[in-house]
């Protein structure tokens, strides 16, 4: 679908791209803070819109894959010193092996819909509690990683710097990926069982294949993900990292910004994002404490976008702006 | 350990069981007439709660008297939210009905977090730590009250459907939709109707779980899952399923307590859950469609 901009938008992609490296130039330590919290959005939300909107599986329960990864890496980095670009790979084999049992048993038995989102929660939820009760893992009172060790890079212990520029490329490689997974026979597979499962499989289609397929991409992704907020912020909770508000906050930018669109997660979350510290300013500044009032406007910015726009922003923006080829 | 503890146990799960009952009750009529699955279920019932505490705290009245106006200003909310906002999204797909009212329930959440705080509200009734004895098995007065009226709300609602015209009416468009609007029933109204009653029992019941547990914000999603878990291992759109769902998870949560931890037990429920969506995902009491 980067394909499927037109000239005028390229242009403006790889301006806005290189605005983005160039960035860290001028920007101060919040912006890029804010930033850097765009782009892991982004990124995640990616790996959630290949799930749902492309291959059209409702999973609310990607906290599950985002804390299993943290927790790995961090386990590792901690307890063996054994560094998160090793970690990764155990953090990414262990959310696939969730999500391969999440899918089999969803698919296999057919759990469909709402009851498939039920099904994410549930472990989801179970895994939360187990592990506010893991003492290897520091159980509910947390697992912290050292800050002391500055300067290497290599481990992920570095500044805003090096987070920045690790979150563009996650987020910019989550987009190729996607962009290049849309015009494969897979991506193809998706669309199909996505809009009618039994038509999709009676044109052949292995429809257990497509969705199992789908799941192992995004909960993998979704694992990385992982490992990179754990590191970026030192410090894990299973009573936050596993909590359902945050697979909700994780799909909240694919959503507005247009599901099943590989520009979507991207707009969202640099519509949401900024809006939410804007949001938190302007309550700090009034002096109003008032703890609530980001995750609200959450609330009612998703209600507004499926209520007024259900095929969300971007579609709306790629038309206004005149970026994309005559496309439906 | 003395014997009777796992009576006293029991006896209280069940109790608390048909409390959370009532409020999937809500939930699973919701479900089966409209067919919207009400993602705010949970924090409906934390917003009666502080209801309860309020009218409790400002006038002194007693959660099982002031679930009656709860009830009734739920009824209203419901209808007005079905007529204005959840028509549009029946029949549309399950996701976009989803991300709605998840959407509504943050509102609620950090609606009542912004008006309450994050401190848990009690009500401090006068017979809080009453208890009877039955036998050698002592049984709280709360608890017993809370589920007695819970009961006598749930009966009431069986009858509704059964020997009304419009609760004949109501269960004429969960069975056949197509029908219901040939004969000229006003399936709109009816939904709303459903949706204002299922509300109702989220208002009783939020009123009453009031009565044996403090009301906090964050206590939304966690009884949005109870009621969906109960729903599910009751079997969704089964009206007793719901109740039996209820005392089962009651029971089974108080026996995780008692015998691995407190802390833990809901991961018996989320178990359960699993199991029951793996194995019969029409639920103990529902039927295969």
């Amino acid at each position: 679908m980067i394909r499927s901009l037109n000239p005028r938008g390229r242009v403006l992609l790889i301006v806005l791209l290189a605005l983005l490296v160039a960035a860290p130039l001028v920007a101060d330590r919040y912006l890029m803070s804010v930033l850097i919290l765009i782009f892991y959005f982004a990124f995640v939300g990616q790996a959630w819109n290949l799930m749902m909107g492309f291959a059209g599986q409702l999973s609310l329960g990607h906290a599950l894959y985002v804390g299993l990864g943290g927790y790995v890496s961090a386990l590792l980095w901690i307890k063996f010193g054994i560094g998160p670009w090793l970690g990764v790979f155990a953090a990414v084999a262990v959310a696939t092996a969730f999500g391969a049992v999440i899918g089999w048993l969803g698919f296999r038995f057919g759990i469909e819909g709402v009851y498939f989102a039920l099904l994410t929660i549930a472990f989801a939820e179970f895994t939360r509690i187990a592990f506010d009760h893991i003492d290897y893992a520091g159980a509910a009172g947390g697992l912290f990683l050292r800050v002391e060790e500055q300067g290497r890079w290599w481990d992920l212990r570095g500044g805003p710097l090096l987070f920045y520029y690790l979150a563009l490329a996650l987020a910019g490689g989550a987009l190729a990926l996607t962009a290049w997974l849309a015009r494969t026979r897979l991506g193809y597979q998706w669309l199909a069982v996505r809009e009618d499962e039994q038509a999709a499989r009676s044109l052949g289609i292995d429809v257990f294949r497509a969705k199992m397929t789908a799941v192992l991409i995004s909960s993998a992704m979704t694992a990385v993900g992982g490992v990179f907020i754990a590191f970026y912020n030192n410090n894990l909770f299973p009573s936050r990292v596993f909590d359902i508000n945050r697979s909700i906050e994780l799909i909240l930018a694919p959503v507005v910004g247009g599901l099943g669109t590989v520009f979507g997660p991207v707009v969202g979350a640099f519509i949401l994002t900024p809006l939410g510290e804007v949001l938190t300013a302007l309550t700090e500044h009034l002096g109003i404490n008032a703890p609530g009032v980001k995750a609200m406007f959450y609330g009612l910015a998703l209600m507004a976008i499926i209520v007024l726009k259900p095929t969300g922003v971007w579609p709306w923006l790629a038309r206004m702006l005149r970026l994309t080829e005559c496309r439906p | 350990m003395n014997p009777t503890i796992y009576l006293e146990v029991v006896v209280q799960g069940v109790l608390t069981g048909l409390v959370y009952g009532l409020m999937a009750l809500g939930l699973s009529v919701i479900f089966g007439v409209v067919r919207v699955v009400n993602f705010a279920h949970g924090e409906f019932t934390v917003a009666a709660m502080y209801a309860a505490f309020l009218l409790f705290t400002l006038f002194g009245i007693d959660p099982l008297i002031a679930m009656a106006p709860i009830a009734l200003v739920f009824f209203v909310v419901g209808y007005a939210l079905q007529r204005t906002l959840v028509h549009r999204f029946v029949g549309r797909a399950e996701h976009e009905q989803f991300i709605l009212l998840v959407g509504l329930a943050i509102v609620i959440v950090n609606g009542t977090l912004l008006i309450f705080g994050a401190d848990a509200r009690p009500v401090r009734l006068p017979y809080g730590f009453d208890s009877f004895l039955v036998g050698p098995v002592i049984v709280d007065k709360v608890r017993l009250y809370a589920a007695g009226a819970a009961l006598a709300v749930a009966a009431a609602l069986f009858l509704f459907f059964r020997f009304t015209r419009t609760g004949t009416a109501i269960r004429a468009c969960a069975d056949n939709l197509v029908g219901a609007a040939v004969v000229g029933l006003d399936v709109r109204k009816l939904y709303a109707l459903t949706f204002g009653i299922g509300l109702a029992c989220v208002g009783a019941a939020g009123a009453l779980i009031e009565t044996i547990a403090d009301a906090k914000p964050e206590l939304g999603p966690v009884y949005t899952l109870i009621a969906f878990i109960i729903v599910i291992v009751g079997g969704l759109g089964s009206m007793t399923g719901a109740l039996v769902g209820g005392v089962l998870i009651g029971v089974s949560e108080a026996l995780a307590g008692l015998f691995i931890a407190p802390s833990m037990k809901s991961m018996v429920s989320f178990a359960l859950l699993i199991a029951v969506l793996v194995l019969r995902p029409q639920g103990i009491m529902g039927r295969r469609t």
